[in-house]
């Protein structure tokens, strides 16, 4: 019996073996939209950079889809009891794409100098670090002021790319020559970019990785109109379309196409989220019940279904549910136009017209504008659409013009990188779309959030985030859409593309080409 | 006025023309009682084709709007800025005309130097810019139409003045002592009418056109269910839903061909001697 069973063990193993040897060889075809400013992701981690220069450089962890960390750069770490020292082991035979080795002092230099002076994001959480050490050539110890909970997510690519320091010490970062000819540690490197026309990786030779990557090339397209891009696909030009690169209207029809596979995974670390800014300050907007009015009153599954293709999910509050953290022990916003209708009662609503802003996005944030418009009214409240380009867009938020406003920002895997700042009524301030833009002020919730970064333990840090979401959940400072749902659509025999939790961005490292 | 319709229904397109304009004017009326739903309500699935379900014979769009009520609602609107555009564009190319051709001298040359300034300038171009500038609503829409579609009727009015204003009975006013407003309004402008009349039916047909081409930019009132708003939602969608722009484009063809057949018409009816000398 046991033998039998050993040999049916083994049989699985070699007809699983079979399927899923990876192939050597081949090019990967893909969109990339639009067209990325620079590939030094160091300076520019605006989308497109990442999604190219991901391949090129690397951080020293990687996360799979739960957020959990991956060795990459590092092949190990600790974390000691009180939460305070990092220590990570890098790989030894690591080699920059000109031959130089990689060590810990690129390390330091990239964390400590470079990213310190041109990463915002990544600076406000190297705030919470004291010193940044090397105490040999493949270690590296980084020690906090006070614990940060959120500390072991930010060292993935587009957060703390590893930057040569043997290029860029003692230079003008921005002015550097070598920004146009990238130099990482990462599977790809840089072969050739042409403008409005393409980008084209090759593979590195030397990765350090035993048999990595597979692909030869990667050939990223640059086609500036929507609906080429879907052209491009069927026609067989491309093979690979990262989220948002077609229409959502074109997402059912090609994915209806033969040999062709769609996921909106690997869009977990940035867990995009949409909601309307409802301006806390003034109108009837101000009052909680009308909030909360406009919660019941939007029928956030039809949006889904009807203009994201089914993608994506309703989002139950400020924390998305591919976040680390996330609760859904919170008060349930139903479809229910009555609810809405006793709120805007009880509050005695006079009617005043609210301004409702479309993000200027497209069509289908149009569309969206045009649905919840509806809703509302069929509530009763009056609602009117302003018609914004992007920059009329951004003033407006910034200068707190408005009555509504659709938008959608990423998590980055923690609530005290994505969530906090539009929450604490510290990051109220004119001029950015991206703070506290609602004007919502809870001493309590401030307080909150801020223990809450600093928690030691993972279960001190759920309850207070528990609590932070019930309160949230409760006042309705914005009112939360979807998580939104990115499709990446590709030919099925590509292997293995979306295997992280920034998907494309660092996936082809282990994608290959099936025949 | 027997006269008048005698002339006008001997071509038989304006005849059909206003056929086809009484049967948008009665929809766009009638819209309120036979369609009472807001266009903007989402009745059924997305993208429900035409002709499979009774209630909605056209079909629904990309968030499940019924098209049929759409196209009802965009009658009203569609009708309502090529009136009120045209009015307006009358308003200002009028006087102007008027003034300068009866005027002549320096203030001629002012007035259509000031004219041709806008001419020169593409007229959509024109309009496109002043609708982004003071963000799309039903009120920039109009002023950008009525603004760059006067100059025309300056040019015209001035024209017929010129011709007019040495006529006998003209100088018999001033000799009889008229002020000069007075002749304007009472003697000259009443003999201008008939080309503005006709000038002013292809003008409402202009205006539909640009209001319709404003909105398939994007431009149009984000609030109003206009047909050029239908096209333009419809335009990304068109390999999966062709109902969506086929219905509000006819809608548009057939009005404006409609009121340039009545144009045609009513230069039959109200200059007989042109008319016959065109036959």
């Amino acid at each position: 019996m046991l033998k039998r069973l050993s040999t049916l063990a083994a049989a699985l193993l070699i007809s699983t073996a079979l399927h899923a040897e990876p192939v050597s060889g081949g090019r990967a075809n893909v969109v990339i939209q639009p067209e990325p400013p620079s590939l030094m992701v160091g300076l520019i981690q605006n989308g497109p950079t990442q999604m190219v220069a991901g391949n090129i450089y690397e951080g020293l962890l990687r996360y799979d889809k739960d957020l959990e960390p991956e060795p990459q750069l590092a092949k190990s770490w600790e974390i000691s009891e009180d939460g305070l020292t990092y220590t990570f082991h890098l790989h030894e035979n690591v080699k920059w794409h000109d031959g130089e080795p990689f060590t810990s002092a690129d390390v330091v230099f990239s964390a400590d100098e470079f990213l310190r002076e041109t990463h915002p994001r990544l600076r406000t959480s190297l705030e919470h670090v004291e010193s940044i050490t090397a105490p040999d050539d493949h270690t590296v110890v980084f020690k906090l002021k006070q614990p940060f909970g959120p500390f072991i997510g930010i060292f993935e690519v587009g957060t703390m790319p590893m930057i040569p320091k043997h290029i860029y010490e003692g230079t003008e970062y921005e002015n550097n020559p070598a920004n146009n000819t990238p130099i990482g540690t990462g599977p790809f490197k840089f072969e050739e970019w042409e403008r409005g026309s393409h980008i084209l990786l090759t593979k590195n030779e030397e990765y350090y990785e035993e048999g990595l990557p597979y692909l030869d090339e990667i050939y990223w397209h640059v086609i500036p109109d929507a609906a080429s891009r879907a052209v491009a696909y069927e026609a067989g030009v491309v093979d690979i379309l990262p989220g948002g690169s077609v229409e959502n209207f074109d997402v059912q029809r090609i994915a209806d196409m033969e040999n062709t596979c769609i996921t909106d995974e690997g869009w977990e670390y940035f867990g995009p989220h949409s909601w309307m800014w409802l301006n806390n300050r003034e109108g009837p907007t101000a009052d909680k019940r009308f909030r909360q009015a406009v919660m019941y009153a939007m029928d956030r599954n039809f949006a889904k279904d009807a203009l994201w293709n089914g993608l994506g999910k309703v989002a139950t509050g400020p924390v998305s549910s591919s976040t680390r953290f996330y609760s859904d022990d919170v008060k349930q916003y139903e479809y229910d136009p009555e609810q809405a209708k006793a709120l805007l009662e009880e509050m005695g609503y006079d009617g005043e017209t609210v301004r409702l802003l479309p993000l200027p996005y497209g069509e289908t944030w149009q569309r969206w504008a045009e649905a919840v418009k509806q809703n509302l009214e069929e509530v009763g409240i009056n609602a009117e659409i302003v018609a914004t380009d992007v920059a009329g867009w951004n003033q407006k938020l910034a200068e707190w013009d408005y009555d509504m406003a659709f938008t959608y920002l990423y998590q980055y895997g923690d609530p005290a990188l994505g969530v906090a700042r539009n929450y604490i009524s510290t990051n109220i301030a004119k001029g950015s779309q991206w703070n506290n833009v609602e004007g919502y002020e809870n001493p309590k919730v401030d307080e909150l959030f801020e223990k809450a970064a600093v928690a030691v333990t993972q279960e001190e840090r759920q309850e207070l985030y528990n609590e932070i979401q019930q309160i949230l959940v409760e006042d309705v400072p914005v009112a939360w859409l979807l998580e939104l749902g990115f499709p990446t659509i590709y030919r099925c025999n590509v292997k293995d593309l979306v295997t992280t939790a920034i998907g494309v961005n660092d996936g082809f490292k282990n994608a290959y080409v099936e025949e | 006025m027997a006269d008048f319709w005698k002339r006008f229904s001997r071509n038989r397109g304006a005849v059909i023309g206003a056929a086809i304009l009484l049967i948008v004017v009665i929809v766009a009326l009638l819209a309120p009682i036979l369609f009472p739903q807001s266009p903007w309500r989402m009745v059924q699935r997305p993208f429900l084709p035409p002709l499979t379900m009774d209630q909605y014979p056209l079909g629904t769009d990309a968030v499940g709007r019924d098209v049929l009520t759409g196209l009802a609602h965009g009658a009203q609107v569609s009708l309502l800025v090529g009136l009120i555009s045209t009015v307006a564009a009358l308003l200002i190319g009028i006087p102007i005309g008027a003034l300068a051709g009866y005027f002549g001298g320096w203030l001629d040359d002012a007035l259509m130097r000031f004219t041709e300034f806008f001419q020169t300038v593409p007229n959509f171009a024109l309009a496109i810019v002043l609708v982004a500038i003071f963000e799309p609503s039903i009120f920039s829409i109009v002023a950008a139409i009525a603004i760059v579609s006067w100059p025309p009727v300056a040019r015209l009015v001035r024209g017929e003045v010129l011709s007019l204003r040495s006529r006998e009975y003209v100088e018999a006013a001033i000799l009889a002592g008229q002020k000069n407003g007075t002749i304007i309004v009472r003697q000259v402008l009443p003999n201008t009418l008939s080309p503005i009349i006709v000038l002013a039916s292809l003008m409402v047909a202009t205006a539909i056109l640009l209001e319709s081409s404003l909105s398939f930019l994007g431009l149009g009132d984000p609030n109003l269910m206009s047909w050029g708003y239908m096209i333009g939602a419809a335009r990304t969608v068109i390999r999966q839903a062709w109902w969506l722009s086929f219905f509000p484009g006819v809608a548009i063809l057939l009005t404006v061909l409609a009121l340039n057949l009545i144009g045609e018409g009513l230069n039959d009816a109200l200059n007989p001697r042109l008319a016959r000398k065109g036959r």
